[in-house]
């Protein structure tokens, strides 16, 4: 499992297999991330595929995807290792129990090294990736973290190690896949950008994405996934919207719209499942106002 | 032996003579002198990823190149430009332009209205301390060019503080919740004796500051001074965000970042293309919702909106937009400078379509007005 791909237009069909559609430029760069061991930083609008290719990768090279989902305030704790507390107390309570009725005094030195034992270590998704590996690790949403975070994961993702003071230093043998997702909510550091190789994502074209609600959703009818695909690209285009439809919401639309027993969209089916693609009040008024010209047209 | 760039034609016919390192170095210094900021660990990305796809593809080197030149979807049109000088315009179907907000590059007039040569402001020579103290409290509008150069070195004295927000992380406290992990650690410490309990407390947090600036035309004559109260709060505080507002929404934190005042006023001179021009509030507001605000820069964020509330389109819209920012936003703060100035009565329809959403309503046209924005802004 040394380098699972032999060229780019290799991962685009093994993408293919797990049901992802990657273009040629996303495939290059999934190439290259595997082959320089290199994390991949993808950039883009919602609901465009960066954290389902982490998915795809995973299962199309038959691999563990070990997740670190960012929130605002997270820290090395929640992302690397923790110690369980609750349990060295009572492996402590319990090694007192036995020396007292054995009558031996313990060591104390020894005891301690028991404590820090690797079973009372708790990994969390670096470290547990970096123990996993190979693996893909989908480090989501770095943008939520805050600027410590991302500098500890710099470090993380250019060394490929990790140093726990008790335990001594693990390092990964191969170094996992990294894909990181960003909203673009802030800038991220320069020299994270740097470590990384940068992709831009953008929505899929419409005979693309029609392929994707295809390959996804083989169950519904070509004419209703058609004309779905062909509504949001409008949708999108329209450039009126508090927040466009992404692909995650296409497929939700036709997957609405084949559970309610729809063959066709007409304004009558799409005013009740609207729901599905538009996430704003505003979006699905403005919508529902000129929904017979957004079908027609 | 590297091309030099801009002369492509060398390397368009004859690529296979010269080492294609050199030839790929050259192409990432032509980038770097369009700007890009490519470094030598760049470089050598660059070069290990053409290896890996293979040089002979030209597609390959496209992407290759995308991926470990540039850093942001502003970077793409000038990668276009100078890969095509570079390769030629051979069939590569690229990647398409983000559209992200990137005005032309021009120069805009900085400060610059060098009117009227005050003869006065040199000879009347005062106790220095109550001529500071009198600029303090001038319109900013009205200073000379000299009164303009002393109230800039007053904008050292300035002392932006970010307001506070409560943290996730806990920090040790004397009183509180039990610290439960501390004084199990404790414990251990004793091998499992009880001892002394820990307790803990939320930390506080700098909370994100979001400057909005309108810098068209009415608002002119501060624009200088409210930018540079803008490098003053992105220079000392953490979590500032500012933007110039006007036909246009420029993001101009970056270049404020320059240490040296007056650098960083003419680094986002550069930036805005579109000084002293007509204002579209409710549009530029709804742009930096939809491109910043929503995903998550004015959740939470204490919003400042500096402007005089002139209004090129209706009103609705700037009330519209000024709901979902105080939806989203922690405080909304509007500063207008004709607040200070007597006998000023909140009419200009923007703001009466706005006022109903702001948390603070102040002055903006004095440095003693902009000491008073610092500290409202800092309890918001």
């Amino acid at each position: 499992m040394e380098t699972a791909f032999t060229s780019p237009a290799d991962v685009t069909s093994a993408l293919a297999r797990t049901g992802y559609l990657a273009d040629e430029a996303l495939s290059t760069i999934t190439f290259l991330a595997s082959r320089l061991s290199r994390p991949v930083l993808l950039e883009g609008e919602p609901g465009t595929g960066k954290t389902a290719l982490a998915e795809a990768l995973a299962e199309a090279l038959d691999l563990r995807l070990i997740r670190l989902q960012c929130y605002e305030g997270i820290d090395a704790t929640q992302a690397l290792y923790d110690w369980d507390f609750p349990r060295q107390i009572l492996h402590l309570r319990a090694v007192e129990a036995v020396t007292h009725e054995a009558g031996a005094d313990g060591d104390a030195r020894a005891l301690e090294q028991e404590l820090f034992d690797e079973r009372f270590l708790l990994a969390r998704p670096v470290l547990e990736a970096l123990r996993a590996a190979p693996c893909v690790l989908l480090v989501d949403e770095i943008d939520r973290a805050d600027d410590e975070f991302e500098a500890f994961l710099l470090e993380v993702l250019s060394t490929w190690q990790v140093t726990i003071p008790e335990l001594g230093t693990i390092s990964a043998a191969t170094p996992p896949l990294v894909v990181l997702t960003s909203n673009r909510t802030r800038e991220l550091h320069d020299a994270l950008k740097r470590r990384c190789l940068y992709h831009w994502i953008d929505h899929p074209g419409l005979a693309r994405e029609l392929e994707i609600v295809r390959s996804r959703l083989p169950e519904v009818p070509e004419a209703l996934a058609e004309q779905v695909v062909t509504a949001v690209q409008r949708l999108r285009a329209s450039g009126e919207l508090i927040k466009p439809p992404g692909v995650a919401e296409t497929l939700d639309w036709a997957r609405a719209l084949e559970a309610v027993g729809a063959t066709r969209l007409d304004t009558e089916v799409a005013a009740a499942t609207l729901g599905a693609a538009l996430k704003y009040r505003e979006d699905s008024e403005r919508v529902r106002g000129a929904l017979d010209k957004l079908l027609t047209a | 032996m590297t091309p030099a760039p801009g002369t492509p034609t060398e390397a368009t016919e004859q690529p296979a003579e010269a080492p294609p390192e050199a030839w790929l170095l050259g192409f990432a210094r032509a980038l770097r002198s369009a700007g890009l900021s490519v470094t030598a660990d760049r470089e050598r990305t660059f070069l290990v990823a053409t290896a890996a796809v293979g040089v002979g593809q030209r597609s390959g080197v496209y992407w290759a190149g995308r991926a470990t030149l540039t850093s942001v979807p502003a970077d793409f049109p000038v990668y276009d430009e100078v890969f095509e000088r570079w390769f030629g315009t051979e069939e590569v179907r690229r990647g398409s332009h983000v559209d992200v907000v990137r005005p032309p590059v021009r120069q805009a007039p900085l400060g610059g209205e060098a009117e009227g040569q005050d003869a006065s402001a040199g000879d009347t020579i005062e106790a220095r301390a109550s001529a500071t103290e009198v600029l303090r409290h001038r319109d900013l509008a009205t200073l000379s060019a000299a009164e303009r150069a002393a109230a800039a070195r007053l904008f050292d004295a300035l002392d932006p503080r970010s307001p506070r927000r409560r943290a996730r992380r806990h920090v040790r406290s004397r009183s509180g919740a039990v610290d439960g992990p501390a004084t199990l650690r404790e414990q251990l410490r004793r091998m499992g004796e009880p001892g002394r309990i820990r307790y803990r407390r939320r930390g506080v947090r700098a909370r994100r500051v979001v400057l909005l600036i309108d810098v068209s035309g009415s608002m002119s004559p501060y624009a200088d001074s409210l930018l540079r109260l803008a490098h003053a709060y992105v220079r000392r505080c953490d979590h500032v965000e500012v933007f110039t507002m006007g036909t246009r929404l420029t993001h101009v934190t970056r270049a404020l970042r320059e240490r040296d005042p007056d650098r960083a006023l003419a680094a986002a001179g550069r930036v805005v293309p579109d000084w002293s021009g007509g204002t579209r509030l409710g549009d530029s507001i709804g742009a930096f919702l939809d491109r910043w605000g929503r995903r998550g820069m004015a959740r939470g964020a204490v919003v400042v909106v500096f402007s005089d509330g002139w209004e090129r389109d209706g009103p609705e819209v700037l009330g519209e937009q000024m709901r979902r920012l105080a939806g989203l936003a922690h405080r909304v703060v509007w500063s207008n400078p004709h607040r200070g100035k007597a006998g000023y009565e909140p009419v200009q329809q923007g703001i009466v379509a706005a006022l109903p959403y702001v948390d603070h309503f102040v002055a903006g046209h004095s440095l003693a007005a902009f000491e008073e924005l610092i500290e409202v802004v800092a309890r918001a």
